[in-house]
């Protein structure tokens, strides 16, 4: 009877080493902070019925970027601890501090690197760019919401599942998967894992990828069917487009991902044989599932971030983007191409000369797309006259580090270099840059160039360049000695090594860019702080700070809640660059500064009509499905099947009491809007 | 006045229902996607019998035929109640849902038959990789009936008490597109598994 309530959790399961332990700590000290504070200041209903419950794409991107940053922290937690024990972690001589095999049992550094891995492409670089997304798609489109908002609010509620599961062994204990990020057959099966790491790792992932294909699913039908009136698919703005071609990524290849968690699932609960080595089971079919899932997954995080540089690159130089459609072709072809290279992960599987030839040649022919984008940024740049504030800089940023790192896959692209450095820190310093120096950086990039959008107010310039030239500097003092020693032979995901070697140094200096990164974290936490203290100063009245060119910028800064009091009319590309100009022609033909440019605006608001406006409601019904969502995942991992009962039928009742539900919107009546848009002008 | 709001109304559940249609067309694809793993799975595996049955000691054909023309036809019963839906003929409807649910029902009792005899004969899903991927292919097709059935059930009590409304119909258009999906999956699945596996 206790088996079948707690499963295999028992007293002795509960964390009690100091790693865990302290974990728990924190966050039992960080909730109940966090508790106290809601309820000095009266909080609690605000949080439940504005925030957690909102089905508004602006709130809910919100929340993304402030869990994936959260996640951030968490993963670079991971980093040092990872990066400190390959610098001491020199084994027969004592190395550094008197260490002698480091600080961490090889175990526990297996579970960190894994952690790391999942935490940082799931949590944080997915998280934040679905925040993007929701924040900025619906305004660039001119819609008013998402085609299904009630998905998206339960997308981000399912992410937050996999947040929260993934990070639960810290407080009921055991431990995570020591497998390397994706968990790779036979390793992952029952007979050499058999432990709760594996599970924790599956229904982390498994949950939070539901999410994320119920977020792909929902921005293709939004971006295909719902844009403002005039805006075919070829007057998209570039991050539009990316994020189009992301999504549908996104719904090609998560459902491999989960059916692929899917059948280890059955072989590790059920005894079934498809990843196993007896009964015929075969672990590289494990290998190529996951590659068809994870190698077009690297450009689900790479391509709505392409849309962002170019957004930036043509606000900034103040031209129109060069070559539209070379561009959007570009990114289809990448998208598409993206199908094709999976292979390159595993030469040394052994599929022969002419299979590894094969996928060596398709992943150079990626290249070819990616290099016609960045010549066109560099194109809309030439002749344009660049505006230099802190989004450019990361765009400057990434253009070096992504060509650098670019230069370096297409190294590996052929097979028999490939076996050279297949699995050294010559590969872990390649991925990086191309997602620390690629994606994260056009994250931040983007977080900066929309913030006063979304807040407001404009980020401390001052500030965001320290931390864009610190990260910089940290980031290639971090990863070239990497470079170097994947050159010299030193494998990945290694926790000790002889000191004959003579790669201490290598490590420490690489250990010192980690140090400087963490500074450049510092500074950008602290430019947030900074920024709203000094809000009034740097506040946006105009909607349209930087001089924007789509139609994010032709609302308020923060936007209603409805986006768009009326919706736009879009007749070009650039569609609130064209807006401006013909009013600028109309009333100033010499141009307008940027107050003018309020007045032009307001002109625009001040004659029109308002119309009845359906909106969502808010509802918690996303809470209470990805609540059961979690309690069955957590009781899988724990084989507590009395709770994995009640998560289902939870789950189930609240997917019925949702679709019967009829009554999910309300209206906002046309004087209202007037009344809410004459408060917000004056 | 209340004519243009109609007409708005209108115009809303048009758009409404042309986003949920579209969207479950998307989510559809997704699910063959899923199953388009498992397929390709069952392609790998299903000569990796290790000691157990092969597929043509096992697959029964006229036993799959008889289950592949129960399903067809109980597409071709949806098909007649979407359009009694379109005729806004709500006893049709009820009857000839009615009559795919039971025969939905029928062919999801003879799959548990078939698999209730493979595990009593000691052919598991454990015995081997080909199996294993068998059992998992067919039954989360199976699965996905059942699912079906349920949300047809739920459906149709809806509609008995509250009428063909705009909502009831659109899950009702929903439903038919998802059970045909579910008879194309089954055409590849006799296809490759039993008529492939019998030869």
């Amino acid at each position: 009877m206790e088996q079948f309530i707690l499963g295999r959790l028992t007293w002795d399961s509960l964390p009690h080493e100091w790693f865990t332990l302290g974990g728990t700590c924190a966050f039992v000290v960080i909730l109940l902070g966090v508790a106290i504070f809601l309820t000095r200041v009266k909080r609690w209903k605000w949080l439940w019925m504005e925030w957690l419950t909102s089905t508004d794409p602006k709130k809910i991107g919100i929340m993304y970027i402030i869990i994936a940053f959260l996640m951030f922290l968490r993963g670079g937690l991971d980093v040092v601890m990872i990066w400190l024990q390959q610098t001491i972690g020199t084994s027969n001589a004592p190395g550094y501090l008197g260490a002698t095999h480091g600080y961490l049992s090889a175990d526990h550094f297996q579970q960190i690197f894994t952690a790391h891995g999942d935490i940082m492409v799931f949590f944080v670089t997915m998280g934040f760019l679905f925040g993007l997304i929701n924040l900025i798609v619906p305004l660039q489109i001119g819609a008013r919401d998402l085609a299904f908002p009630f998905l998206n609010s339960l997308g981000f509620w399912l992410y937050f599942a996999g947040v929260v599961l993934i990070n639960m062994f810290f407080v009921l204990g055991g431990a995570f998967a020591a497998t390397g990020w994706l968990a790779v057959a036979p390793l992952s099966e029952l007979q050499f894992n058999p432990g709760v790491g594996v599970d924790y790792w599956i229904w982390s992932l498994q949950v939070s990828g539901l999410g994320t294909l119920v977020g792909g699913i929902n921005f293709v039908v939004t971006i295909l069917k719902m844009r403002a009136p005039g805006m075919s698919l070829m007057r998209m703005p570039m991050f539009t487009w990316a994020s189009l071609m992301g999504m549908i990524l996104v719904i090609s290849i998560f459902p491999i991902l989960a059916m692929t968690m899917i059948l280890l699932t059955l072989d590790r609960y059920l005894g079934m044989h498809f990843f196993t080595l007896d009964n015929g089971g075969n672990a590289m079919m494990y290998w190529n599932l996951i590659w068809m899932w994870g190698h077009p997954e690297v450009y689900v995080l790479i391509i709505p971030v392409f849309g962002i540089y170019s957004e930036i690159v043509s606000t900034f130089a103040q031209k129109k983007i060069f070559g539209y459609t070379s561009l959007v072709v570009a990114v289809g072809g990448i998208t598409l191409l993206s199908f094709s290279v999976w292979l390159h992960h595993f030469f040394t599987m052994g599929a022969g000369a002419d299979v590894n030839s094969f996928f060596g040649i398709m992943t150079m022919w990626i290249a070819i797309p990616t290099g016609v984008q960045i010549i066109n940024w560099l194109f809309t740049m030439f002749r344009g006259k660049i505006i230099f504030k802190s989004p450019i800089y990361w765009f400057f940023g990434f253009v070096s580090t992504f060509t650098f790192g670019g230069m370096a896959g297409l190294l590996m692209a052929l097979p028999p270099v490939d076996f050279q450095v297949h699995n050294t820190l010559f590969l872990v310093a390649h991925f990086h840059t191309m997602i620390v120096g690629g994606a994260l950086f056009g994250i931040f990039a983007g977080f900066t160039y929309w913030f006063p959008k979304v807040f407001g107010f404009k980020l401390n310039e001052r500030l965001g360049k320290y931390a864009f030239w610190t990260w910089l500097v940290g980031f290639f003092l971090s990863f070239v000695p990497l470079y170097i020693l994947g050159m010299m032979g030193a494998v990945r995901r290694m926790d000790t090594y002889s000191p004959s070697l003579g790669w201490q140094p290598l490590f420490t200096v690489s250990l010192i860019g980690a140090c400087i990164i963490m500074v450049a974290v510092g500074l950008q936490i602290l430019q947030v702080i900074v920024s709203i203290i000094q809000r009034r100063e740097n506040r946006d009245l105009t909607g349209d700070p930087w001089n924007g060119r789509s139609l994010e910028w032709a609302t308020s800064s923060p936007p209603p809640f409805y986006n768009f009091a009326v919706i736009p009319q879009v007749h070009s590309r650039d569609a609130f660059w064209e807006m401006k100009k013909s009013e600028e022609n109309k009333q100033h033909p010499k141009g307008a500064t940027s107050s003018e440019r309020t007045g032009l605006r307001e002109a625009a608001h001040s004659v029109v009509a308002y119309e009845d406006i359906e909106l969502p409601k808010n509802t918690p019904m996303g809470i209470y499905l990805s609540g059961f969502i979690f309690l069955f995942g957590l009781a899988m991992v724990w084989h507590a099947w009395l709770f994995v009962i009640i998560g289902l039928v939870g789950a189930i009742w609240c997917v019925i009491s949702r679709t019967f539900d009829e009554n999910t919107e309300y209206v906002l009546t046309a004087a209202e809007v007037e009344k809410i848009e004459k408060k917000n002008k004056s | 006045m209340s004519k243009i709001i109609k007409h708005h109304t209108n115009h809303q559940e048009a758009i409404t229902k042309d986003k949920t249609i579209f969207g479950f067309w998307v989510y559809l694809m997704t699910d063959l996607l899923m199953f388009g793993v498992l397929f390709a799975s069952y392609a790998v595996l299903h000569g990796n019998i290790f000691n157990g049955p092969s597929g043509k000691e096992i697959f029964d054909l006229p036993f799959a035929l008889t289950e592949t023309i129960i399903l067809l036809t109980s597409s071709f019963t949806a098909g007649l109640a979407i359009w009694a839906m379109r005729n806004n003929d709500k006893n049709q409807v009820l009857l000839w849902f009615g009559v795919t649910f039971l025969l939905g029902l029928s062919f999801l009792i003879l799959e548990l038959t078939e698999f209730h005899k493979l595990v009593t004969e000691g052919n598991s899903w454990q015995k081997s990789a080909f199996l294993s991927s068998y059992f998992s292919l067919v039954a989360t097709h199976g699965l996905h009936i059942t699912a079906g059935l349920f949300w047809m059930l739920i459906t149709l009590i809806k509609v008995k008490s509250k009428g063909l409304t705009e909502g009831l119909s659109r899950k009702l258009t929903l439903i038919s597109l998802f059970w045909h999906f579910l008879d194309i999956v089954w055409i590849f699945i006799f296809t490759i598994v039993y008529l492939m596996g019998a030869i």
